[in-house]
């Protein structure tokens, strides 16, 4: 099946009133740097949809396949265009409807006829349609109601065009519409998730590791690579900053008694993340925190390590369940990434008994005999900076 | 030596030995390892399958690396005969199928199943009659080649799958060893099940083949281990031999041979053709780079020493029967009078060769049947 052009409807962009062009013009860019490394498309927007064009068969089909992850489409449907006679659109409305699934299907046909000068009235048509498809798909049957398939027609001055197809969207709004924010991402399965529910509302993200060579590997860090530039599938380049972590925490773990270790690693975390932000004129922070999960997530934890910034600290998964959690990170690729087993720099001088309620004033009062100062400069200006996707040669080619 | 012996094995080509030099030395990492190494190994791995799902359109498909055809139809004989023993006890094969399957065929019948050999006419072609006919409510596997090893013929695979998916729940699965990147093969479009590739069949190393499978199929194994290849087939994967295949068949398939074949094919028959006391097999619906003739009370193997000293290289019908002495079972099958039976030679050909060779063939066969008749008026006189 040849499809002309594709149809992509956006839904609670169209409510956004006068700023409505503006997220019009950012899904466009967006689309545009989802489909970047196809051969030639071109995007036409009008007041409430869009209609995208691409020349070979090949790249309609890509675009099909990507644009599902792009935020801010609400549904999309490809289009078969044919000459505006009758039989064309007989033939065309059978090509189209047989293009998916019909066994046992229902069935209803609409026109749109601006073309008035069309020889058939809108009922005429409907059952010449109607009864041609129910001729060769004897499968079907008809229904007014909420049928399977509703093979629109529009009949317009420069052809008719045919859909039947609707693809759900991801919903949400373009990316980059609502600022950017640091995502805090460690490899585990929850931050990861966190950044796409973000991203989902149209934020734009940068992401912050912390690696601890030689404990932690370059496996792990290649994990965080690949975790990052799967969010980078969803519409947005990402910048990754990796922090060299383990003289810090080495310093840590030789100053700090062990029930305060965790919170006191998570508060230097924290004032970090918040400096590389102010460099990277990102607005918030994000976590994948989700409340009493682990013992630096417990309310008591959260408020001690939230004490470093008055930074936006954003939590989409505060309220989440993990198998939730799960599900979703299942659904949008991140979850067999996040399970590959590498040790991250957390889960390697994890004291015994972390205290699930730490005291504010007991953290504040060990830290005070440490200067943390010198190295948290210097760790920020080694972090290495990551931009995905990547696009390296590959070198795995030359033996294939 | 001009080799038109192609369907024995071929002459691994230069791309593929450079590239197996070098994986070996770069990849030698083992693949299910956790460090870096091992990892690097795995992404190559990885990626070999990618690329070979691709070529056989099943771009989301499985594929299982063997250690070559042989073991390949082993596994999908047995391995689907026993996944899918609680459906059903019937197997459906031909009678001119490759001894990795007939014999793995024979084996089940001693396990107790039920397996029907369909019959093929004199150009070695089954009935897609008989096929609709065999098939049973109880048919878990059906397994057909798709060209055969020894006179050529191409079997109507397509037809095939849309009869065996009407008709039963069948597994359909295609030696594709001698087709593979001479005729177009798409897992998808062909509505196939599983297919069997080997490396050395198409310039690639001996050694090293696969199962491929459309998604979510998988045999049980039949092999047991450390769990490699999906729990499939265990053992050490070799990367290299992965790659490798990979690559060949890569190369066989960007090139377009089959009209070239095809022509040299043609003329051939067209030379052959009128010779008295030699006839050709499978004529028509045959492979592009296969031909089989038979000599009237000649054995093979004197053709094949002729041909041998005048410096071109044939092998009579197939390698894997030909020491044996007796008819093969595809000759037994397509039902060759006695007086040709034992001299069937097979002419094919591969990357390597060209028209000369052809022409050359051509000189040797008038030399070798002028010697056949003179023999023959001595005889009379």
């Amino acid at each position: 099946m040849k499809w002309n052009e594709l149809l992509i409807r956006y839904g609670e962009l169209s409510l956004k009133g006068r700023n409505r062009n503006y997220f019009v013009r950012k899904l466009k860019r967006n689309i545009e740097t989802a489909l970047s490394d196809l051969h030639s498309f071109e995007i036409k927007s009008e007041r409430d949809r869009m209609f995208l064009y691409a020349d070979g068969k090949d790249d309609m089909e890509e675009a099909i396949k990507r644009l599902p992850f792009v935020f801010g489409i609400q549904s999309f449907s490809p289009v078969a265009k044919c000459p505006a006679t009758i039989e064309d659109i007989l033939q065309t409305a059978l090509d189209v409807v047989g293009s998916g699934e019909t066994e046992g299907k229902t069935f209803k046909v609409e026109i749109r006829r601006t073309d008035k000068s069309f020889p058939f009235v809108t009922n005429e048509l409907q059952q010449k349609i109607g009864s041609h498809v129910l001729r060769n798909f004897p499968e079907l049957s008809v229904q007014m109601k909420n049928p399977d398939i509703l093979l629109f027609v529009d009949i317009r001055l420069e052809g008719a065009f045919l859909t039947s197809k609707v693809y759900p969207g991801a919903g949400g709004m373009p990316v980059g519409s609502n600022g950017k924010s640091l995502l805090m991402l460690s490899g585990g399965i929850d931050s990861p998730v966190a950044g796409y529910l973000l991203m989902k509302r149209g934020v734009a993200i940068d992401a912050i590791h912390f690696e601890s060579p030689p404990f932690t590997s370059e496996l792990a860090k290649q994990k965080v690579i690949d975790l990052a530039e799967k969010l980078s599938s969803f519409g947005a380049s990402v910048k990754l900053h990796v922090i060299p972590f383990t003289e810090l925490q080495q310093l840590i773990v030789g100053k700090i008694p062990d029930g305060e270790l965790m919170t006191t690693t998570r508060r230097i975390m924290m004032q970090i993340a918040d400096r590389v932000r102010v460099e990277t004129d990102a607005l918030g922070i994000i976590s994948g925190e989700s409340l009493g999960q682990v013992a630096s997530q417990t309310l008591d934890s959260l408020t001690a390590i939230n004490a470093v910034t008055s930074t936006p600290v954003l939590r989409p998964l505060i309220s989440f369940d993990k198998l939730e959690i799960i599900d979703l990170a299942t659904k949008i690729g991140t979850y067999d990434i996040s399970i590959r087993p590498y040790e991250d720099c957390c889960t390697i001088f994890t004291p015994a008994k972390p205290k699930t309620k730490p005291k504010l004033e007991r953290v504040k009062h060990y830290e005070s005999f440490v200067d943390f100062e010198p190295l948290l400069e210097e760790v920020i200006k080694k972090r290495k900076i990551y931009n995905l996707p990547r696009q390296e040669k590959d070198e795995f080619a030359d033996f294939l | 030596m001009i080799y038109l012996d192609n369907s024995a094995t071929t002459a691994p080509s230069e791309e593929v030995l450079s590239s197996f030099v070098k994986v070996n030395k770069r990849f030698y990492a083992n693949a299910a390892s956790l460090h870096l190494a091992g990892k690097e190994a795995e992404t190559l791995l990885e990626r070999s399958r990618e690329q070979i799902r691709s070529i056989v359109g099943a771009p989301e498909g499985e594929v299982i690396f063997t250690s070559g055809g042989t073991e390949a139809n082993n596994l999908a004989l047995l391995g689907f005969a026993r996944k899918f023993k609680s459906r059903g006890n019937h197997i459906i094969t031909t009678s001119i199928e490759h001894p990795s399957i007939m014999n793995a065929a024979k084996q089940l019948e001693k396990e107790g199943f039920d397996v029907d050999y369909l019959s093929v006419n004199e150009t070695g072609m089954i009935s897609l009659d008989e096929l609709t006919e065999k098939l049973r409510e109880d048919t878990i596997i059906v397994s057909i080649m798709h060209v055969n090893n020894e006179i050529g013929t191409i079997q109507p695979i397509q037809e095939c799958a849309k009869i065996i998916k009407q008709h039963s729940r069948a597994v359909f699965h295609c030696d594709t060893v001698q087709s593979i990147g001479i005729l177009p093969i798409s897992i998808a479009d062909a509505g196939l099940d599983a297919i069997t590739v080997s490396a050395h069949k198409i310039h690639g190393l001996k050694g090293s083949g696969a199962l491929i499978m459309r998604k979510g199929l998988l045999p049980e194994s039949i092999n047991y281990g450390g769990g490699q290849e999906f729990g499939i087939r265990s053992g050490t994967v070799s990367v290299p031999a992965a790659a490798a295949l990979a690559l060949a068949m890569r190369l066989i398939t960007e090139e377009d041979t089959a009209e070239k074949y095809s022509n040299w094919r043609q003329r051939l028959v067209n030379y052959i053709k009128d010779t008295k006391d030699v006839i050709i097999l499978a004529e028509k619906n045959s492979a592009p780079h296969i031909l089989s003739i038979a000599f009237f009370r000649i054995k093979g193997e004197v053709a094949v020493n002729h041909f041998q000293k005048n410096g071109i290289t044939v092998s009579t019908s197939s390698a894997c029967s030909s020491k044996s002495g007796q008819a093969g079972h595809v000759i037994e099958a397509i039902g060759l009078t006695e007086p040709y039976k034992q001299g069937v030679i097979r002419i094919s050909f591969g990357e390597n060769n060209e028209l000369s060779d052809v022409v050359k063939f051509e000189e040797v066969f008038s030399s070798f049947v002028d010697i056949l008749q003179r023999g023959k008026s001595n005889e009379m006189e």
